[in-house]
C-alpha cells in the first residue's frame, strides 16, 4: 500500500515530447485510470512509474520515496500488460510463482499465496496448463494473478482489457474492480476506452498530446469538463458542438446563432459569456440533452432538425440530424417516431449547456 | 497442394519433386555404392561388357576395414567431433549474449556494431586465413586442435549472433519487462525467460555451427600438418589420395562414416531447427 506521486515528469524520444509536465498525486488505496487517444502518453507515463522508461526529467515517488534510479524489481510494482506477457514455457502455476520465487519466498509461502490466488480468480482448474492452453479471459486472469500473489505497493494497468471480446471485457472490468476493492491496492489503469476509465477510476486523468489535460471524479468530468477535448472524450455518444456567434439583443438578452441554430441563453449562462458578445464560440450539448420537443416547449431554447439517421436501440433512438451546415447526434425516448428526411423539432436541455472559448477551447 | 485434373498433380507436383529428390539424394547413394564395390569392379573400365556403374553384384566391407585398421580415420573422427564441439560451444555462448545484446539493449552504435559483424561474416574464408595463419603461428597454435576451436568462431559467431538476433526479435519484449517487474534482474531475465523460449532458436544455431566445424576445410587443410592432428574431411582427401592415385572405396567409405554425425544431429532435432528457422514464437 503506498501513495504515488509524480512531479513535473517529462519523457523526450528522439526529439519528439512525448509526456510534458505531468504532475499527479495519488492517494494510497486510489484508483486512478489514465485516459486519452494512442499517443497521448498515457502509456509512456505509466512505463516511467514501472521503471520501464527511462524519466527524461521530473521525479517518481513511490511511497514518499523517490524512485527515479531504481530498476523495476526494485518498485514493488505489479504490472499487466496488454498481450498478457504469460511465460509460454510455464504452465500456470510457475507463472504466477515467477515473481515470488525471484524474491526468494519459502516453498509453502509460494503455495498459499498462489492458491489465494487462484481461488479469487477462479482459476484453480488450470494452475497445471500451459499459456497456450487457455481462452483469452483466462489468460487475463493468470495475468492479473500473478500481479495480485506478489502484495506489491502498486498495480499497474496497460490496457489490460483490449484484446478480449466485448462481452470478456465487460466481465473482467466487474471483475478488477471488485479485487480492486477487496485489496485495496493502490492501482495505476491506462485505458483508451473512456468507458472503462468512468467504471473503474475513482478519478480520471484525460492527456492528450502529453499533456494533461483534466484530472478528476468521472462525473465531474462528464458534468465539467475543463475543455473541448475533455467534453468530446467523455460520454458516449459523443458531445454534439456547433460554432456560434454570441449576440446581444436590445433587451440585453443573449443569444446563440448559426445558420441553423438561434436559441436563447439562460440567464445563468448568460452571466458567464457576457464578456464574449460578438464573439465566435463553440456550444457543446450531449446527444442525452436533446429531445423531441413538445408543443409547449420554448421556440427559443429548441433547433429545427432534419432526420439523416435513425438506429434504434431498444432503450433509446439515436438520430443522427442536419442542423443547419452541422451534424448533431440526439438521444431520444424510443417512443418517438421519427423517420429518415423527417423534420423535428428538438428541445435543449437549459440547464446543460456548454461553451469553449473559440480560441483556446477552455470551457467558459 | 494442387488443385484440378490429375495429370495437373502429376506435372507440377509429382514429376518436379522427383526430380529434385532424385538429385539430392544421388551423390549419396554413389558414395554408397562405391563404398562396398570391390576394386575389380571399380577399376573395370567403361567398355568392359560386364562395366555395371550403378551397382554391384558383390558388396564388401573392405574399404571400410582398410579405413578402420589401416589409416587414423577414427582418430580423426574424435579429432573433428572434439574441435566441432568445442567451437560450437564457445561461438553460442559468444553469440547468444551477443544476440541478446544487440537485439535488445540501446545503446550508443548498437545497429553499427550489428552490421559490423555482418559484414565480418562476409569476408571469405579463402581470403582470411593467410592474416590468420599469422596468427595461429605467432600464437604457437599450428598443429594443434586450438587452432580451430579458436579459429571456427571467426565465422561461427557472426552467424549465430545473427540467427539468435532475430529470434530474440520475435520473442514479445514485454515478457521480458514483465520478469523484471517481478523481481529479476536483467541477466535473470534472460536467463529464465529469454533463453528457455527461444530454445528452437538456440538449436538451430548450434546445429548449424557443429555442422560448418564438421565439414570446414581450409582452415583444417592450412593450420594441421601431422596425420594424428587432421579432421575427417582433410584426413580422408590427404591420406587417400596419394599424388593422383584417388583410393575410391576408402574415400566414399570415409565420407560415408564422416556424414554419419551430422545426419544423426539433423535428425534428433529436426523439429526444433525448423521451428527455429521458421522464427514461430507462440505466447
Amino acid at each position: 500500500m503506498a501513495r504515488v506521486e509524480i512531479r513535473n515528469l517529462n519523457k523526450t524520444f528522439d526529439g519528439v515530447h512525448a509526456v510534458k509536465d505531468v504532475n499527479l498525486e495519488i492517494n494510497d488505496k486510489e484508483f486512478v485510470v489514465l485516459v486519452g487517444p494512442s499517443g497521448c502518453g498515457k502509456t509512456t507515463t505509466l512505463r516511467m512509474v514501472a521503471g520501464l522508461e527511462s524519466i527524461s526529467s521530473g521525479e517518481v515517488l513511490i511511497g514518499d520515496k523517490v524512485v527515479n534510479e531504481l530498476p523495476p524489481m526494485d518498485r514493488d510494482i505489479a504490472m499487466v500488460f496488454q498481450n498478457y506477457a504469460l511465460y509460454p514455457h510455464m504452465n500456470v502455476y510457475d507463472n504466477m510463482a515467477f515473481g515470488l520465487k525471484m524474491r526468494r519466498f519459502g516453498r509453502a509461502e509460494i503455495d498459499a499465496r498462489v492458491k489465494a490466488a487462484a481461488e479469487i480468480l477462479g482459476i484453480q482448474a488450470q494452475l497445471q496448463r500451459k499459456p497456450r492452453q487457455l481462452s483469452g479471459g483466462q489468460r487475463q486472469r493468470v495475468a492479473l494473478g500473478r500481479a495480485i500473489v506478489r502484495h506489491p505497493k502498486v498495480f499497474l494497468f496497460d490496457e489490460p482489457l483490449s484484446n478480449l471480446d466485448a462481452k470478456l471485457r465487460v466481465q473482467m472490468r466487474v471483475e478488477i474492480k471488485k479485487i480492486h476493492a477487496r485489496l485495496g491496492t493502490t492501482a495505476i489503469y491506462v485505458t483508451h476506452d473512456q468507458v472503462e476509465a468512468m467504471t473503474l477510476g475513482d478519478r480520471v486523468v484525460v492527456m492528450r498530446d502529453g499533456v494533461v489535460q483534466q484530472v478528476g471524479e468521472p462525473l465531474e468530468l462528464y458534468n465539467a469538463p475543463a475543455n473541448r477535448f475533455v467534453a468530446g472524450f467523455i460520454g458516449s455518444p459523443a458531445m454534439n458542438f456547433a460554432t456560434v456567434t454570441i449576440a446581444a439583443d436590445a433587451d440585453g438578452l443573449l443569444w446563440a446563432n448559426n445558420e441553423g441554430i438561434h436559441i436563447k441563453l439562460p440567464a445563468e449562462v448568460a452571466g458567464r459569456l457576457r464578456k464574449h458578445v460578438g464573439e465566435s464560440v463553440t456550444l457543446g450539448i450531449r446527444p442525452e440533452d436533446l429531445r423531441a420537443a413538445a408543443s409547449s416547449d420554448a421556440a427559443d431554447l429548441a433547433v429545427d432538425v432534419i432526420v439523416e439517421v435513425v438506429e434504434k436501440l431498444g432503450s433509446e433512438i439515436l438520430l443522427d440530424v442536419k442542423v443547419g451546415p452541422s451534424t448533431m447526434v440526439a438521444a431520444v425516448e424510443p417512443t418517438v417516431r421519427a423517420k429518415v428526411h423527417d423534420q423535428l423539432r428538438l428541445a435543449l436541455n437549459p440547464d446543460r449547456l456548454y461553451f469553449f472559448d473559440g480560441a483556446s477551447q477552455a470551457a467558459i | 497442394m494442387i488443385e484440378g485434373a490429375k495429370w495437373r498433380r502429376w506435372v507440377f507436383f509429382y514429376i518436379p519433386l522427383s526430380a529434385f529428390v532424385f538429385t539430392l539424394l544421388f551423390p549419396f547413394y554413389w558414395m554408397m555404392v562405391t563404398a562396398v564395390r570391390p576394386d575389380a569392379e571399380l577399376y573395370r573400365p567403361w567398355s568392359a561388357p560386364n562395366y555395371a556403374p550403378f551397382w554391384t553384384a558383390h558388396p564388401t566391407l573392405d574399404h571400410i576395414t582398410y579405413l578402420l585398421q589401416e589409416t587414423l580415420f577414427s582418430t580423426w573422427m574424435l579429432n573433428t567431433l572434439f574441435i566441432s564441439i568445442a567451437a560450437t560451444l564457445i561461438s553460442l555462448f559468444c553469440g547468444l549474449l551477443a544476440g541478446y545484446a544487440l537485439s535488445r539493449l540501446k545503446f550508443r552504435f548498437a545497429g553499427m556494431l550489428g552490421t559490423a559483424i555482418f559484414i565480418t561474416y562476409l569476408v571469405p574464408q579463402t581470403l582470411l586465413f593467410i592474416p590468420l595463419a599469422d596468427v595461429v603461428r605467432n600464437f604457437h597454435l599450428g598443429d594443434t586442435p586450438w587452432a580451430l576451436i579458436l579459429t571456427y568462431p571467426t565465422f561461427l559467431i557472426p552467424f549465430c549472433t545473427w540467427l539468435l538476433m532475430g529470434y530474440f526479435k520475435a520473442i514479445p519484449r514485454e515478457l521480458e519487462e514483465c520478469a523484471r517487474i517481478d523481481g529479476a534482474a536483467r541477466w535473470q531475465a534472460m536467463l529464465y525467460i529469454i533463453f528457455p523460449i527461444a530454445v528452437p532458436g538456440i538449436l538451430s544455431a548450434g546445429i548449424f555451427a557443429f555442422t560448418l566445424s564438421w565439414n570446414e576445410f581450409i582452415y583444417a587443410l592450412v593450420f594441421l600438418s601431422s596425420p594424428a592432428q587432421k579432421t575427417v574431411p582433410v584426413g580422408v582427401t590427404s591420406e587417400l589420395i596419394r599424388g593422383d592415385v584417388f583410393y575410391w572405396g576408402s574415400l566414399m567409405a570415409g565420407a560415408l562414416l564422416g556424414s554419419i554425425p551430422v545426419a544423426f544431429v539433423y535428425s534428433f532435432f529436426v523439429e526444433h531447427y525448423v521451428a527455429g528457422l521458421t522464427g514461430a514464437v507462440k505466447g
